[in-house]
């Protein structure tokens, strides 16, 4: 009976600290959550998905290659609510890689009050991203409009020589934001 | 495994139960507290079935007829998360309160007043949940996945989503260190890890899934949380966030939770079938090293939900390798259950026809998410009812019928009374017939390019959708047979004995039947 009193003791203590031990973990697994924030933003940056990493380049292309085309789509959209009419002026190009070329969107703003916004490039196949060379792009830099006006937004782009060779059709969209006025 | 004959003391009968109600609030019991998870559960089986009886009414032909498409969308999410989190991990918790302190001959379990608080979080969280649907704006209506941006979009109720998803998450958690704590601590002397019943090895292995997995969820619907209110942008591209990180962070939790709920299932299966065939479990370590690899790769397969959001082609290979190796260690455990069959003296009691059922339409559940792990037929697949078809196979014929089977096996040694066998009976044939009616044309629609969660859809799909419907109501109706008997069972009925079936093998037959209030307080002797 002694023995088995003791036993019991034993099992209070480590159960304590074996509950301890799990609750630990599971605090753990709730930051793991947080820390994948970090680590997708990481994982973006390295394969290029969502072609977040498309950045300025000043570089000019030294020759096109006109044995490939590859068309190059267009998508303007709004995020929701948001008061624009956003659209480019042609929807499909056809291309040849190392060609530079000049495409113009067109957006509105449809209130009678001053705006500012933001668009948010995206490009489709993530794969592709790292070889969208963008020379110049409203995307780069917020846009202000006063009300009711209408302008030309401009993108000037050429894709890498070295595009992979199954890619023959990129698509390169971009999402118009209200930027806080804060 | 012999065991030393238990004889129950009476001078430890005295302390029976708290008379009235507060006995079941303040209860600290692992039986009364299995009793209270099985009957929440239980519950919550036919809050679910009733929001998925509305579906199936209003696909029962196209055109909108008695519901709106946004109340439409909000019983599909609902009936999704009630389902899951309302009804089969709680009536798994329930097993594994009733079951897991009797088979390995522990008194109770080891955390008993942090168990009575991880049952009594449910109803609270489930009411909240509920209560929902009555705010402005309704409940959630982005399924039960709640990708943002959509799922922002949502009315006064979202933040009350939030925070009972949060506790229901609590409540599993604590429940799961609790099950942990009492298998690891608490067993009989001599009862090794590699001698436990395939029931507590498949729940150690669940429980350390759910704390792996349910934090990263509550951190996810945290995170939409702030960004609705408090002005991040952890998923709002517009602030430098990106949506499909939610769905990372959401499957990162979600395809372990497959697991979380098909896990037990194993092992309540894997206890019915060695009674009914009269044979030891054949490939007990086989099965025990299966349990714990689908542990591990459950929790490096989640992209696979999310093929066609786009990805690296070296990433569509990874998730398709993984996935695809998850059929190994399952195949492992469904050849390893036949084997246990084969040459056996078998009969067909309730509880085992419940678990052959499983065993037979599970399978089918299975090869269906092997052709959906196949990267450029998913494309094909996705978002259709091709995968409603799949995972409601896995989840009603598998993890269902299991806990069905559960209840029939285990329901003698609760109450004290057999339950009546030519209507357990009637109950598996027609919980069979219907559920397959359910969901077998699903997969037909599925293939022809029907689209999930929607309210409406193109006349071609008619026939195959009123089958569906006719299943539904009638799978839903054989559950209220189910309700009578174990409530007759309940009330009385031929006496069971200690043993109750021909000779299982276990600790919790050697109790006598119903199983009185406090058991093993005598560590019994495990050879």
């Amino acid at each position: 009976m002694a023995e088995r009193s003791s036993q019991r003791h034993f099992a209070r203590h480590s159960n304590r600290s074996l509950t301890l031990r799990l609750v630990a973990l599971a605090i753990g697994m709730f930051g793991f959550g947080y820390l994948l924030v970090p680590l997708y933003d990481l994982l973006c940056e390295i394969t290029g998905i969502g072609g977040r990493n498309v950045q300025a380049v000043t570089a000019i292309p030294v020759a096109m290659d006109e044995q490939r085309t590859i068309t190059v789509e267009f998508l303007a959209s709004v995020n929701e609510y948001a008061p624009w009419e956003f659209a480019p002026a042609v929807t499909e190009l056809a291309v040849h890689p190392g060609q530079l070329q000049t495409v113009k969107f067109r957006a509105r703003n449809l209130t009678d009050h001053p705006l500012t916004g933001q668009a948010i490039p995206n490009v489709a196949p993530g794969g592709a991203a790292q070889y969208v060379n963008k020379t110049e792009c409203f995307c780069f830099q917020e846009q202000k409009f006063e009300p009711q006006e209408t302008r030309e937004l401009v993108v000037q782009f050429y894709l890498d020589r070295n595009l992979p060779s199954y890619v023959d059709r990129v698509t390169l969209s971009y999402t118009m934001f209200v930027k806080s006025t804060a | 495994m012999s065991v030393a004959t238990h004889d129950h003391s009476d001078e430890h009968d005295a302390h029976g139960p708290e008379k009235g109600l507060m006995r079941w609030i303040r209860t600290t019991n692992h039986k009364d507290i299995g009793t209270l998870y099985l009957l929440f559960a239980l519950v919550m089986l036919f809050v679910g079935g009733l929001m998925a009886l509305v579906i199936r009414a209003e696909l029962f032909q196209p055109g909108i007829q008695f519901v709106n498409p946004d109340f439409f969308n909000q019983m599909t999410t609902m009936h999704a998360l009630i389902m899951v989190f309302g009804m089969i991990m709680p009536a798994f918790a329930g097993f594994a309160n009733w079951m897991i302190p009797m088979m390995i001959g522990a008194p109770d379990m080891a955390l008993p007043r942090m168990n009575n608080w991880s049952f009594w979080l449910l109803p609270f969280a489930g009411a909240m949940l509920l209560a929902t649907l009555l705010m402005p704006g309704g409940g959630p209506a982005s399924g039960w996945t709640l990708y943002p941006p959509l799922s922002l979009q949502a009315g006064d109720g979202f933040p009350f989503t939030i925070f009972s998803i949060h506790l229901l998450g609590i409540s599993s958690i604590m429940a799961s260190i609790n099950i942990i704590v009492t298998i690891l601590n608490m067993r009989a002397p001599g009862m090794t890890l590699m001698k436990m019943p395939m029931f507590v090895w498949t729940w150690l292995v669940t429980a350390y899934l759910l704390i792996g997995a349910m934090p990263v969820l509550a951190g996810g619907v945290t995170m939409l949380l702030t960004d609705q209110f408090f002005g991040t942008s952890f998923f709002q591209a517009a602030g430098g966030g990106d949506p499909v990180l939610f769905q990372h962070i959401f499957w990162f939790f979600g395809h372990p939770e497959v697991y979380i709920i098909i896990l037990p299932a194993f092992g309540i299966v894997s206890q019915i079938i060695p009674t009914f065939s009269r044979k030891r479990l054949f490939g007990y370590d086989s099965m025990v090293y299966a349990t714990a690899s689908i542990g591990f790769l459950s929790y490096i397969v989640w992209a696979h939900h999310m093929f066609t959001v786009g990805m690296p082609l070296a990433g569509e290979l990874f998730f398709m390798m993984t996935t695809m190796l998850i059929a190994v260690p399952t195949a492992v455990k469904v050849f390893n259950w036949i084997s246990t069959m084969w040459r056996g003296s078998l009969t067909f009691e309730t509880p085992m026809l419940f678990a052959i059922g499983f065993l037979f339409m599970f399978s089918i559940g299975g090869f269906t998410g092997l052709m959906m792990a196949i990267v450029p037929l998913d494309f094909q697949y996705h978002d259709t009812y091709f995968i409603v078809a799949h995972f409601h196979y896995v989840l009603v014929p598998g993890a269902l019928f299991a806990a069905l089977g559960g209840a029939y096996y285990w329901l003698p040694k609760w109450t004290g009374h057999m339950y009546d066998e030519t209507l357990g009976k009637w109950h598996f044939w027609l919980s069979t017939i219907f559920v397959n009616l359910l969901f077998f044309p699903q997969h037909f629609l599925g293939l022809a390019g029907m689209p999930r969660r929607i309210p409406d859809y193109a006349t071609q799909f008619t026939d195959w959708n009123l089958v569906s419907s006719i299943g539904a109501f009638g799978f839903g109706f054989a559950q209220l047979l189910f309700v009578w008997i174990v409530v007759q069972c309940a009330r009385g009925g031929q006496k069971a004995t200690s043993q109750v079936w021909d000779h299982p093998e276990g600790l919790e037959w050697t109790v006598p039947s119903p199983a009185p209030y406090h058991t093993f307080e005598e560590a019994p002797l495990v050879k």
